[in-house]
């Protein structure tokens, strides 16, 4: 770095800031070494000495991360393990090894090799999603750092090779490896600043400090023979606290947690800093919070489970049945059925111990009837599951073009839920807003300026402007009136929409980012033709002056880039810059700025002495600087909360107060962040007794030093002159309002959980119109006692409880259908309201709202929320987040959803799906999640019904045999029907299947309530489905059995034997379940067709493939097709009416139902299939906007709320009118 | 769309039907039960111990009238009822690789307990073979012999292919239980056809095999003694026994079934089609009529 560089970093913040960043300057008697004894505080660091740590005791953990299930040697028993959790896998593994017994019916490859296949591809699937998270693994693991390589000389080495002790440095905007202790900074006295977004979400920069004993090794050599012993506490997953001392030149100082560098956040702001490492790999906090993701199961596989239980219940119903049957049959008929020899039999046949033979026959009956549980339901719901996810990582519409990174379905197993969804929780930052501020309005001494309208204030017109062309017909109840005054209305519909057109219209100049300020006023120094130029001038200044960021040449422009604690202070410079007030320079003492007067295009550079910075902080939500002008002239400058400077204004500062409160409203309404900014001019002398006593109390040191600095802060934060407002748009991300209409009218609830601050909170609420005004905010927080006694919290509980009683009772008092109610809440009420005894009444609260904005909560109570909706309401729900703070709320969450943005991957790492952006979780939910939803419904049940239907004719068949376990198909038959002859079809069901395309998905978000009302997988249908497999397994049979009875079949004279009977029985079984599944698919492609009418055609090419095989192999079944059936009539004609007897009841059901009850999706398929919206596309309209579920946020409720007002107005108007009239 | 579906499924079904019918008329069939009237009067009350014992005579003489023209050739089947062939120990017992060729002569494991005779392998083993229908019918029109054909009473690949020429019976019917039928040492199992007949299990407990065929037509009212050797025992599990003479045509033997199969399930997709005509008329609903979807529904009360 240049020799210019390092001056001015040389500052020395410490001494300009009032508050954080002030040292005590002697030791504390309460501040003494804390003494570290007892379990817990084992943890000795050697720093620089990474050796000692080789070897025990001292050997910790190395920087190595693995978050992946299962290692090349635990693979396999665990693996397996896992696969034979599942009751269906064990079963079938306990009949595979039954069948090598003389007890089975079936050959006992017939039962192995299924199951070898179905569970091996199951396994192959969890290894190849280890192995992905694997790579992820590795990609961290191979990340480089510098590390002190002895003799003060530093080099890069991976990640995963960091070990405690180890000497670090960490450049600019890199990742902490590990968890370090501060040593020094590019600045002179150990400052850094750090952003925790990946551990806590917060956005503006923490300031870390070093021990001052520490600060000289500044630089690689001083390192060389560095020595010192850290011992502290053991890895523990608490973020804020750390116990520790550090012992260096005989001395021992205690250290705190402002000294600890946490692994996974990031340097800002700072160009490098020393740390040496405490906590490796998985000892480090964020590692240790990290809690093992919870493997997740949907609601419909959930279900699956039931059935399949139930299932099991009929398994070893019919097994007992056949059991006692057959005891009773070898008891009183096999001593008569001299061909059997009855007289030497085995154990297995004795008819002198009929009980014996029955519970050996028990066994065989279970493993026989086993086809009643589909072997292939588990690996074929997997193979469709991955194939979806793929439809869901290669889907075009939801690919960012500017990160290039596609959606991600990281878990496959939970596809369907995505079509459930009933609440959504999301993150504010960096899922909803860009973390990006853009200075988009200010009012300066009561006059508004900046044309430019926010994102959402241009898609609400738009909003508006499209509903108000089709309000005529759908507020038709107030026909005539509407047309009366439909002059009126569309005058302001011209100018909404000549507004949008030229916004749109307007030549798009470079955008600068942070700036997007149009107003010709103030721009291109025409403000100083403004009447009120002075006032725009201190506006001005306040701008330039007021923060504490640091200029940073930019080489390639010639500019500045500011390096800001929040973006808000970034994009007032930019703002400033652009108005023509560079702030270009910052000393210990001064700021410079270079002033581009109108007149003269040469700038002038100021120089403005900083006297006193009082920082902002989340209590005082003020900030103020005391500057000294090139005159000698002193000012204090204030930026706030509207509501904090207000209250400070001098009697004669009021001036604009109206004006500007009003613009505020104004502002606050659209969605943007405001802040008053205010003026002081001080005297030399009152100054100068204000600083001696600021300067007096911030040397003394006490407990109560920070509440007395604060209050001599707020003496001569007094007495104010309101210059002006700031308004800075939170940038949305792109498209997140028309999403969250979306979903909105889709019958999502949606609740933002986030750590900002309540006002910030509020803004992004209305930006996104989760709030609007009129809707009736219900503001629970607790009464600000810091105590901490018994009593204290019991009153603020009883408190609590009060207010969401009276809410409750509001909301149940309240008469107007379309009140909407929003909720708003903050951490610590949080934690109130989510005691056990508080939260089933803000449970019910909560649902009540509208919306509901939880602001202040740690990741921590985000979980808890997640947890309780998901409990408490017993829906399911989806969680949205892209920091470190949302994993335990992505992971408590039915679905984790992580945006892949550019912060961190702890999130994504965390989730089920990952998706680049916030708006394309409508296109997840409503169209992947909708098909999916069905698809593998659908597929359940036909599961069912077909396993059902094949697996009831053995044991009808058994009834014939004297049950005596004999099953009336060939084994080759059973073994291919779950695996190949009937797998395809449905699992092309599974992965093409759609009812509606996915335009129509989007057109109407209301199919989407299919799903959480579970239209598709209730017990109504699963039964029907079961039912329907009942009846197709009896007329199967008993066609069957009566058609090819005991008279010749074939014109040759032959009469059927149990080859040709059962043959012609399968035949049957595939016609109609492949049939069933072709009436059940709404959408068809050359796949399905090929699948469906092919698994028909392979059932044939089987048959005559097997019949040609040696007879050895084929048995019975030899030349069956080709010279027993085929040339036989019979065989064909009765394959034709059992087909067409068992589609019958489905396809009567389904004809009735349509033409009685049609659900959504078949009119909308109608429709489409008609043609009818291209030729009444009026009506297509129409129907969309009604499609709209009747919501309360997002823009369209908040169109209409707006509609209503105004005929509301227009009503009362029109009434006043009359009544004149009459009078 | 699902009206003319449904129609169309009846008209289809409804002529097959009665097509099969027609088919089923056609077939003239003779059944006529033996096993008690076979049993001379002084036995009727100990039937069992009269055919377990081998010095009685078990001929026996029936007499069948014609009752329609039978055309050639005609089929002559015995019927057995209550007769568990499809009973897994039994289906069990035979090896198909020592019936197919001489060199599996000894693989029996399957047959238990009729797979070995004083420690030598039967051929054919298992209970299948040797339980085998004895039974033989003679006939005779006018005392004229009826000759019946008993060759191709078999599947044509089961003679080739699954039993072998060069495999002969060997120690059959030479244990201490004497099943059914024995066989000719000389004759090679794939000439045996009424054992590869009976090594077809039957599906059901009450089934016919082929015995063989008349191979000239039957005039009307003619009248056919048949001279039975009453010998096989299902007396001991209280089977019948029937000999069946019918003819075929293209739906095989009599089957009536099938064709009121046909006209039931054709009947009723007519009905079902009737049904949907009379919905549509008096509750029609104009395909993708929008005012169907829900929220309409839901909305106002949409008069359905």
């Amino acid at each position: 770095m240049t020799r210019t560089g390092r001056l001015r970093e040389r500052l020395r913040w410490s001494k300009l800031y009032s508050f954080s960043c002030i040292r005590p300057s002697v030791l504390l008697d309460n501040e003494a070494p804390h003494s570290l004894q007892g379990p817990g505080y084992s943890r000795v660091v050697y720093c620089n000495q990474p050796r000692v740590h080789r070897q025990k005791p001292f050997k910790y953990p190395t920087n190595y991360i693995s978050t992946t299930k299962y290692n090349a040697i635990t693979f396999l028993p665990k693996a397996i393990f896992e696969q034979f959790r599942r009751v269906a896998n064990l079963y079938f593994l306990l009949a595979a090894i039954l069948s090598l017994t003389p007890v089975t019916p079936f050959y006992a490859m017939s039962m192995i090799a299924p199951l070898a296949f179905v569970v091996g591809l199951s396994m192959a699937k969890e290894a190849l999603e280890d192995w992905r998270r694997f790579m992820q693994d590795m990609e961290v693991n191979f990340r480089k750092v510098s590390i002190h390589k002895g003799e003060g000389r530093f080099g890069y080495k991976h990640w995963q090779k960091i070990r405690v002790g180890d000497v670090v440095k960490v450049d600019k905007d890199q990742f902490f490896p590990a968890d370090l202790l501060l040593l020094s900074s590019s600045y002179e006295d150990g400052i850094c600043y750090v952003e925790t977004m990946n551990l806590d979400g917060e956005t503006n920069l923490k300031v870390k400090r070093s021990l001052e004993v520490t600060l000289p090794l500044d630089d690689d050599e001083a390192f060389n023979d560095f020595r010192a012993v850290i011992r502290c506490e053991d890895p523990n997953p608490s973020l804020y606290t750390f116990v520790g001392n550090f012992e260096y030149e005989r001395q021992v100082y205690p250290l705190d947690p402002s000294q600890i560098l946490l692994r996974d956040s990031k340097l800002r702001n700072t160009r490098y800093v020393y740390g040496v490492v405490i906590f490796t790999g998985h000892d480090s906090k964020i590692m240790q919070n990290a809690t093992k993701s919870p493997s997740k199961r949907s609601r419909i596989e959930k279900k699956m489970d039931k059935i399949i239980y139930i299932l099991f219940t009929l398994l070893v119903l019919i097994s007992l049945v056949s059991s006692i049957g057959f005891a009773a049959k070898t008891k009183f008929g096999m001593p008569k059925w001299w061909y059997l020899q009855p007289q030497n039999t085995t154990d297995l046949y004795d008819p002198s111990r009929p009980m014996l033979s029955g519970i050996f026959h028990l066994v065989t009956a279970l493993i026989l009837y086993g086809y009643l549980i589909p072997i292939s339901l588990y690996v074929s719901i997997e193979v469709v599951k991955v194939l979806q996810a793929m439809f869901i990582n290669q889907d075009l519409h939801m690919y960012d073009e500017e990160t290039g990174i596609p959606a991600q379905a990281r878990t496959s197993n939970l596809n369907e839920e995505l079509g459930q969804v009933d609440t959504i929780l999301s993150d504010k930052t960096g899922t909803l807003t860009c973390n990006q501020m853009d200075f988009l309005k200010c009012s300066i001494a009561g006059i508004s300026y900046g044309l430019g309208s926010s994102e959402v204030e241009m898609a609400a017109a738009k909003q508006m402007a499209s509903e108000a062309s089709i309000a005529p017909e759908q507020h038709s109840s107030g026909q005539d009136f509407w047309e009366d005054n439909r002059g009126g209305f569309g005058t302001s519909e011209i100018e909404l929409e000549s507004r949008i057109n030229c916004a749109i219209k307007k030549p798009r100049k470079p955008r600068i980012r942070d700036f997007n300020f149009e107003d010709d006023r103030l721009m291109l120094g025409n403000w100083t033709k403004e009447p009120t130029a002075g006032t725009i001038l201190l506006f001005f200044r306040i701008l330039t002056l007021c923060h504490t960021a640091i200029p940073e040449p930019n080489m390639e422009t010639g500019g500045f880039t500011y390096e800001a604690e929040s973006p808000d202070e970034g994009a007032f410079l930019v703002a400033a810059r652009e108005f023509g007030f560079e702030f270009c320079k910052r000393t210990q003492s001064s700021v410079f700025v270079r002033e581009r007067d109108s007149s003269s295009e040469n700038a002038i550079e100021r120089e403005f002495k900083i006297l006193n910075l009082l920082e902002f902080n989340s209590k005082r939500k003020r900030m103020s600087v005391i500057v000294q002008d090139e005159s000698g002239q002193i000012n204090l400058l204030c930026k706030g909360a509207d509501s904090i400077v207000f209250e400070r204004l001098s009697k004669h500062g009021r001036m604009y107060e109206n004006d500007t409160s009003k613009h505020l409203n104004e502002y606050g309404e659209a969605g943007l962040r405001t802040l008053a900014l205010a003026y002081r001019v001080l005297e030399e002398s009152e100054y100068s007794a204000w600083n001696a006593e600021f300067i007096k109390v911030k040397t003394t040191m006490g407990p109560d030093r920070e509440a007395q600095l604060e209050r001599v802060a707020d003496m001569i934060e007094r007495d104010l002159i309101l210059v002006g407002a700031t308004a800075v748009e939170d940038k949305l991300q792109k498209g997140v309002p028309e999403c969250i209409d979306k979903l909105a009218q889709a019958g999502l609830k949606i609740w933002v959980l986030t750590g900002d601050k309540m006002e910030t909170a509020i803004n992004v609420g209305f930006a996104c119109s989760l709030l609007r005004q009129g809707m009736k905010q219900i503001c629970i927080s607790t009464i600000n006692c810091d105590l901490v006694t018994q009593d204290a919290k019991k009153a603020a509980k009883e408190n609590i409880f009060m207010q969401i009683t009276k809410s409750a009772q509001m909301i149940k008092l309240e008469k107007d259908r379309h009140a909407a109610f929003a909720l708003i809440i903050d951490g610590k009420t949080l934690s109130y309201a989510l005691e056990d005894d508080l939260k089933n009444q803000f449970l019910s609260l909560a649902v009540d709202c509208a919306s509901v904005i939880c602001c202040r909560v740690s990741p921590k109570q985000k979980a808890l929320v997640t947890r309780l909706v998901k409990e408490g309401t017993g829906k399911t729900t989806l969680a949205i987040g892209d920091g470190a703070n949302d994993v335990g709320m992505i992971q408590e969450a039915d679905i984790g959803v992580g945006i892949s943005g550019l912060e961190g991957m702890q999130a994504v790492m965390a989730s089920d799906f990952s998706i680049a952006q916030f708006r394309f979780l409508e296109r997840l939910l409503v169209v992947h999640g909708h098909w999916c939803y069905k698809r593998i419904a659908q597929m359940i049940c036909y599961f069912f019904y077909k396993n059902i239907a094949f697996g009831l004719t053995l044991f009808y068949f058994e009834t014939y045999t004297g049950f005596s376990g004999q099953s009336v198909y060939d084994d080759w038959y059973m073994l291919l029907f779950n695996v190949i002859l009937t797998s395809l079809p449905v699992i092309s069901l599974g992965v093409f299947e759609q009812d509606v395309s996915s335009e129509v998905c989007l057109q109407f978000p209301a199919l989407y309530q299919q799903g959480p009302k579970n239209l598709f997988f209730d017990w109504y249908r699963i039964l029907g489905w079961m039912g329907n497999g009942l009846y197709s397994s009896l007329i199967i049979f008993f066609l069957n059995v009566n058609i090819f009875y005991d008279q010749a079949f074939h014109a040759g004279g032959q009469t059927a034997d149990m080859a040709v009977v059962g043959t012609a029985m399968f035949t049957c079984i595939i016609w109609t379940v492949n049939m069933q599944i072709a009436l059940t698919m709404s959408h068809f492609t050359w796949i399905q067709h090929l699948f469906v009418w092919g698994s028909i055609a392979t059932w044939y090419a089987f048959l005559v493939v097997y019949g040609k095989s040696s007879p050895l192999i084929s048995g019975n079944a030899y030349q069956i097709l080709l010279e027993a059936l085929g040339p036989a009539p019979v065989y064909w004609v009765a394959t034709l009416i059992v087909t067409a007897s068992c589609s019958i009841p489905y396809l009567a059901h389904i004809s009735y139902q349509r033409a009685l009850n049609p659900l959504d999706h078949h009119v909308i398929q109608e429709i489409k299939y008609y043609k009818k919206d291209l030729e009444d596309q009026q009506m297509w309209k129409r129907e969309r906007s009604k499609a709209r579920q009747e919501t309360k946020i997002g823009f369209t409720a908040r169109v209409d709320a707006k509609i209503r007002q105004l005929k509301g107005k227009l009503q009362k108007k029109s009434s006043t009118l009359s009544i004149q009239m009459v009078s | 769309m699902i009206i003319t579906s449904f129609a169309l499924v009846g008209l289809v079904f409804v002529p097959i039907g009665l097509a099969s019918l027609s088919a089923s008329e056609q077939v003239v069939e003779i059944v006529d039960r033996y096993d008690i009237d076979c049993i001379p009067e002084q036995f009727q009350n100990e039937r069992l111990a009269y055919i377990q014992n081998s010095e009685t005579n078990k001929t026996c003489t029936r007499n069948l009238i014609v009752p329609r023209k039978m055309n050639s050739p005609v089929y002559v089947y015995y019927q057995l009822d209550n007769f568990y062939q499809n009973h897994r120990r039994y289906v069990k017992s035979r090896s198909d690789k020592q019936l197919r060729s001489k060199a599996y002569e000894q693989v029996t494991d399957n047959c238990k307990p009729e797979d070995k005779a004083n420690g030598l392998a039967i051929v054919p083993c298992g209970l299948i073979a040797w339980s085998l229908f004895n039974d033989t019918y003679k006939f005779s029109l006018d005392s004229k012999v009826l000759e019946v054909n008993k060759k191709n009473i078999a599947w044509k690949s089961d003679q080739d292919h699954k039993f072998g020429s060069d495999v002969y019976p060997k120690n059959f019917q030479s244990g201490a239980l004497i099943g059914g039928a024995k066989l000719n040492a000389s004759i090679p199992l794939s000439e045996q056809e009424d054992l590869i007949v009976w090594m077809r299990t039957a599906a059901l407990p009450t089934f016919r095999k082929l015995y063989g065929k008349i191979e000239v037509d039957l005039e009307l009212n003619d009248k056919i003694t048949v001279v039975i050797q009453n010998n096989y025992n299902t007396y001991g599990f209280g089977g019948k026994k029937k000999l069946v003479l019918s003819t075929t045509t293209w739906i095989g033997g009599k089957n009536d079934f099938l064709g009121v199969a046909y006209l039931t399930v054709g009947g009723m997709c007519l009905f079902l089609a009737i049904c949907f005509v009379l919905l549509y008329v008096f509750k029609p609903r104009t395909l993708g009529d929008p005012s169907y979807l829900s929220w309409n529904r839901n909305a106002a009360g949409h008069p359905s």
